[in-house]
């Protein structure tokens, strides 16, 4: 009963840092109806410089914030600069922009950091163990994190008038535009508060995966599989997928199928939603005209 | 006085295929000119072309400042507002939303104020404040189309069939109300009509569209008194 709750609450922390990659997902997803499939990696990137700024001599939370300022630049830039170009072209267009940007940053972190594995500092790693054992301080810390932010998240998009733009954008641009909002820049804005989320999911998880250039991979994929059971249209759903996931993962990597085939259970998920229930458990079913 | 907009030999399209072969028209400030017109005839598309939802060239000129280059968003921050055909209703957002988003290009403020008066105006806008407004029946986002347009108060309102899927007693109270809005704020309105009886009343000026050129240009009433106008828009 003990190894089944701490397995739960193992499998929780983790599903916080999918949630939050799922969420990344979902917002460019309904800002653009396109996957970016370089989420992942450019959070590796983001925490390479966390990193950075750490060993340079700035306080870990310090490089928290200026690492989450970067990734917001970062994501807002290569919406502007690159993405931008593509927005009338073809579905497959994008796809194949999203994986060659994920090839880039993938091989500039490597380039750049080193292709060996990296220790990354916890801030919380003082108290070591909490609640008799069955989880770490660092994994509280680590939900504790993600929950303030994707808090935020939701008052930022519910309660501002930026966050409303944002929504409207997303869901419709020619009436968005009617009434003034720059649709581009909201685009753009999407893709800046995806790649903080992704930086900080980075930060919180690479003191429990170590940090080397593919560190995002199997935790993209993961996150991919939280946010199509959630429903890929739907933030809540994709962070309550993300949870789900994460206790999934646990719970069969434990007493199922064993460690070694853990990713197979985030491929099996995505399999039977895509088959069973593709608009997930929250999303909704569009039915298109062709 | 030159006028609030000023159109002149305006081309515009759907890709490859021009369906307006350069008109001209204007709307005064304070004033209403009425487009009338045969179903396909262009009036949608010239709304459109206004506030630069498609490929347009030609002279559009608003307070005296050129917007044929303009992006939408920096025409709708200029002062102009469009109810666009198909309503454009935000249909996953609420009512309030909907509202909110109206006066998004406002800073000031009355915008608590303003939506609550679009809401004694159209009681089933405030019934349903808080409701998706994807549920509102096509009147109801009809309504709900014209508060978002005003609610950025804006010195131009460009209305495509605003008396589309409304019952005739809500239509009456509607022109009312933009009449009464009218006369406060001295709005310019360039209206869109199948109901050309409604329009002509309303409007001072009007132009007949067909096929892309204007056919007849006129003050309302000239226009209301011309004998093949009555025949073929008025039907008596």
């Amino acid at each position: 009963m003990i190894g089944f709750l701490h397995q739960t609450l193992s499998g929780l922390a983790t599903g916080a840092i999918y949630a939050a990659v799922a969420l990344a997902l979902v917002m460019v997803y309904r800002a653009t109806h396109h996957l970016n499939f370089a989420q992942g990696e450019m959070a590796t990137f983001s925490t390479y410089i966390a990193l950075s700024l750490i060993q340079a001599g700035a306080p870990y939370w310090v490089a928290f914030v200026l690492t989450a300022l970067f990734s917001f630049v970062l994501g807002f830039a290569l919406e502007r600069l690159l993405l931008r170009r593509f927005a009338e072209a073809p579905g497959l267009t994008a796809v194949g922009v999203s994986i060659g940007l994920l090839l880039i940053f993938n091989a500039l972190s490597g380039w750049l950091f080193g292709f060996t594995v990296k220790q990354f500092p916890s801030p919380f790693e003082s108290g070591g163990v909490v609640l008799g054992g069955l989880v770490s301080a660092h994994e509280i810390g680590m939900v504790g994190v993600t929950l303030i932010v994707l808090l935020a998240v939701y008052a930022f998009f519910r309660f501002t008038p930026l966050g409303l733009a944002m929504r409207a954008a997303a869901a419709n641009p020619a009436s968005s535009r009617l009434v003034g909002i720059r649709v581009g820049r909201m685009l753009a804005l999407g893709w800046g508060l995806a790649a903080v989320l992704g930086s900080i999911a980075g930060m919180m998880v690479a003191p429990v995966v170590f940090l080397d250039p593919n560190m995002m991979f199997g935790i993209l994929l993961y996150a991919f599989a939280g946010a199509l059971l959630g429903g890929i249209d739907n933030p809540a759903g994709a962070v309550i997928g993300g949870f789900a996931v994460g206790v999934i993962e646990n719970l069969g990597g434990a007493y199922l199928v064993g460690t070694e085939l853990k990713l197979t259970l985030a491929l099996i998920i995505i399999a039977a939603v895509l088959v069973l229930r593709p608009a997930g458990l929250f999303g909704r079913i569009v039915v298109a005209r062709v | 006085m030159p006028a609030l907009l000023d159109i002149r030999d305006l081309h515009a399209g759907y890709g490859a295929g021009e369906v307006l072969h350069g008109i001209a028209l204007s709307v005064e400030s304070g004033g209403v000119t009425a487009l009338l017109g045969a179903n396909g005839a262009g009036k949608t598309t010239t709304l459109r072309a206004i506030c630069g939802m498609l490929p347009r060239s030609g002279e559009i000129s608003f307070d005296g400042a050129r917007i044929d280059a303009a992006t939408t968003e920096a025409i709708a921050r200029s002062g102009i507002a469009h109810v666009p055909d198909g309503r454009g209703t935000f249909l996953d957002l609420t009512v309030e939303e909907n509202m909110r988003l109206g006066a998004y290009i406002r800073r000031d403020r009355g915008v608590a104020a303003d939506i609550a008066r679009f809401c004694a105006l159209f009681p089933v806008l405030g019934a349903r404040f808080h409701q998706q407004a994807g549920t509102l029946s096509g009147g109801e986002q009809q309504m709900l189309a014209i508060a978002r347009a005003l609610l950025s108060r804006p010195r131009l309102l460009l209305l495509d069939e605003p008396s589309f899927g409304l019952a005739p007693l809500i239509v009456q109270q509607l022109f009312a109300t933009l009449a009464q809005i009218r006369a406060e704020s001295g709005i310019g309105i360039l209206l869109v009509e199948q109901n050309a009886g409604l329009a002509l009343d309303f409007a001072d000026h009007a132009c007949i569209l067909e096929a892309g050129r204007i056919a007849l240009a006129g003050t309302a009433a000239a226009l209301a008194a011309d004998a093949q106008v009555r025949r073929v828009y008025l039907g008596y």
